[in-house]
């Protein structure tokens, strides 16, 4: 039986799960509530189901059909995003959105309404999926898209499987001249000049900046501002590298502590050798640099980690950055990669979605339970006081009070959502735990 | 591109191997007992890049059928150069000890169904001159153990088949490779439990590809297996009989 733990090893609820054989299986009847469960990497709870099983989408891994004229991909639930690069890159289709891994499903990645480094310019994952085949714990199956079963549709996009198992999807892919991207890195010294060159990178499709959250003072949110293109047409020189590097086995305590992590960030904060570097890389390391080290979650050790991701209304966002990034600073914790991007306002089609037209910071915490918790409580003050909310995909900590106000859509999920599912997030954040 | 026929096609290991062939553009015909099954792997493959695909359903242990159905893999396909059989079952030790049903049952589909096929197969790739003709047995085979004899004595005939086969048919430009994988984490071994000597199925299927490439003879999947089938093999049976194996 595989293990189904959440990728931030936190909380570590001992799971019990079942495997789905097909697509046309039926779930199963006697485990309690069910949750679908697809590669694991999401962080918290939101794919742990602690008061019944969950139900693992690993084995729909197949391709359906493709329509070379609209670009629509139908595709099992299961399948990766990896899958899906490895087999159309070459063909001249990309991923209309990625997120940071390519190791999460095509279920996961609806479910969780993830987004990219082209938020700004094209929205959400979930903009992407023309429909899916809902299954639910009755045993029914619909199609669901904004032409049929629509209420269906919003609430499963973002849903974190509440409305039911997602068994396969249309997905529309985009074109593309090849696997290379036209890269500039610019290094930025303070906060607002994050600002200033994210207002100034219209003419990028992909943008992101790594923070370096050690530094404070004059330094406070200096970083290197990533910004890139599909580049036009295909650079064969310009290779992805096969992986090489892991974390072989889960060393007893964390790797990451004050000291390494300042080590790190002002090295990686110098690597440039100009404030400016234009280049070719592959797509491969340009979205997925924590891919090429498998299994990196260990280096937490054995207590896990928690990740913040938070993102803030435009009009406060700037000073709320500020102000986070200066609790943190000083609270002497944080990881290698903390992540700071300017979302666009392209509306998901999502009833519970993540991003809203702002600004999001992203970073792990090793876990040192009651102070990571402190840390974290005093950081949501400032998130609240600004309007921002928090991404479940990556949330082990927001209260159902807190939830309940950054998404007020939240009821309209619970009414939509299959009365045969439930999850440990859920639970807490709908008040429902000890159900 | 090639011509591939694969016999066996919805076991996890075999599919593996397809989605390859199939990513390389070849053109496959794929026999299988579930007709379900078979038509999602036939659409997966053509998504992929196959440049035709065709099914059969059929059930293996109707050996009467065999002929008919390598002819139409035949007609479907004009000439093989890839043949791979793959099917076979998990067998059950204990039943096979208590009934001989059951033990020539567990024979039949393991063992006689595959040589069945390859009386067929082998002469027509003889006669075109051409080909590869690649056997999934089991290390099982190598050595008879208490645990599983009976499916392990099963696979041993179908090695012993080929290595004759192999020898038979050099002469006449077509290739025989036999595949012993280990312990697969498969549908067939989901009730097992899972160590580090275990392989996925997408380890093994593409070191099915490679081999059928490289006309490699005898190829133990993962390639360890080699090493810890030498020791076994090679313990002296006075005391190999009283091991818990």
């Amino acid at each position: 039986m595989p293990a189904f733990c959440s990728w931030g090893n936190y909380p570590a609820t001992a799971q019990h799960g079942v495997l789905l054989a097909n697509r046309h299986s039926a779930l199963p009847v006697d485990q309690g509530s069910l949750l679908p469960f697809g590669n694991g990497r999401s962080y918290g709870d939101v794919c742990l189901n602690p008061g019944g099983a969950v139900v693992g989408s690993r084995q729909l891994n197949r391709f359906m059909a493709f329509d070379e004229s609209s670009g629509v991909l139908r595709c099992e639930a299961g399948i990766l995003l990896a899958d899906i690069l490895h087999c159309f890159v070459p063909k001249g289709w990309f991923l209309p959105v990625t997120p940071g891994t390519k190791y999460v499903s095509v279920g996961g990645a609806i479910a969780n309404d993830v987004h990219g480094k082209n938020h700004h310019a094209v929205g959400t994952f979930g903009c992407f999926v023309e429909g899916f085949e809902l299954l639910r714990t009755d045993g029914s199956r619909q199609y669901c898209s904004l032409q049929q079963n629509e209420a269906l549709y919003r609430a499963s996009i973002g849903g974190m499987g509440l409305t039911g198992f997602i068994t396969w999807a249309d997905i529309r892919l985009r074109r593309v001249s090849g696997s290379t991207m036209n890269e500039e890195t610019i290094r930025f010294s303070r906060l607002d000049d994050f600002f200033s060159v994210s207002a100034d990178s219209a003419s990028h499709e992909y943008t992101v900046a790594w923070v370096d959250c050690a530094a404070s003072g004059e330094s406070l949110g200096r970083g290197l501002f990533m910004r890139a293109n599909h580049a036009d047409t295909e650079n064969i020189a310009v290779k992805a590298k096969q992986r090489s590097l892991s974390v072989p086995v889960m060393p007893p305590v964390s790797l990451v502590n004050n000291w390494s992590l300042r080590a790190f960030n002002a090295l990686y904060y110098r690597a440039p050798r100009q404030n400016r570097v234009s280049r070719q890389v592959h797509y491969d390391p340009y979205f997925y640099p924590l891919d090429s080290i498998a299994n990196w979650n260990r280096m937490y050790g054995p207590k896990g980690f928690l990740q913040y991701q938070c993102a803030i209304p435009t009009d406060a966002g700037k000073e709320a950055i500020r102000a986070i990034l200066k609790r943190i600073a000083n609270s002497g914790t944080g990881s290698f990669l903390a992540v700071l991007k300017v979302f666009g306002d392209i509306a998901s089609p999502g009833l519970v979605s993540f991003p809203m037209p702002g600004v999001t910071l992203a970073l792990d915490f090793p876990n040192h339970g009651e102070k990571t918790q402190m840390l974290f409580k005093r950081l949501d003050e400032i998130v609240d006081a600004a309007g921002g909310r928090f991404y479940s995909a990556k949330d082990a900590h927001v209260s159902a009070q807190q939830f309940q106000a950054a998404y007020p859509a939240w009821e309209q999920l619970e009414a939509l959502r299959d009365p045969g599912i439930m999850s440990g997030f859920w639970a807490r954040v709908s008040g429902k735990a000890g159900d | 591109m090639a011509n591939v026929l694969v016999i066996g096609a919805t076991s996890a290991m075999a599919e593996a191997a397809i989605r390859l062939w199939a990513e390389r553009g070849d053109a496959l015909f794929l026999i299988g007992r579930n007709a379900q099954k078979l038509q999602s792997i036939a659409d997966d493959c053509r998504v992929r890049g196959a440049s035709q695909v065709t099914t059969a359903a059929a059930d293996l242990n109707d050996f009467a059928q065999h002929p008919q159905l390598m002819q139409s893999a035949f007609d479907a396909l004009g000439s093989v150069d890839v043949a791979l059989i793959a099917h076979g079952t998990l067998g059950d030790q204990q039943q096979s000890q208590a009934s001989y049903a059951a033990a020539m049952n567990d024979i039949n589909s393991n063992a006689l169904s595959a040589i069945s096929l390859l009386t067929d197969l082998s002469n027509r790739l003889e006669a075109q001159g051409s080909g590869t003709i690649a056997v999934i047995t089991s290390v099982a085979g190598d050595r008879g153990r208490q645990s599983n004899y009976v499916y392990g004595s099963a696979k041993a005939m179908v090695s012993v088949f080929l290595a004759g086969l192999r020898n038979r048919l050099f002469k006449r430009g077509v290739h025989v490779l036999t595949i012993k994988p280990g312990f697969v984490d498969t549908p067939m071994t989901a009730h097992l439990k899972k160590g580090p000597l275990w392989a996925s199925a997408a380890t093994v299927g593409a070191g099915i590809v490679n081999a059928v490439d490289k006309k490699r003879n005898t190829v133990y999947l993962p390639g360890f297996w080699w090493l810890i089938m030498q020791v076994i093999r090679h313990i002296p049976e006075c005391v190999f009989k009283r091991l818990s194996l």
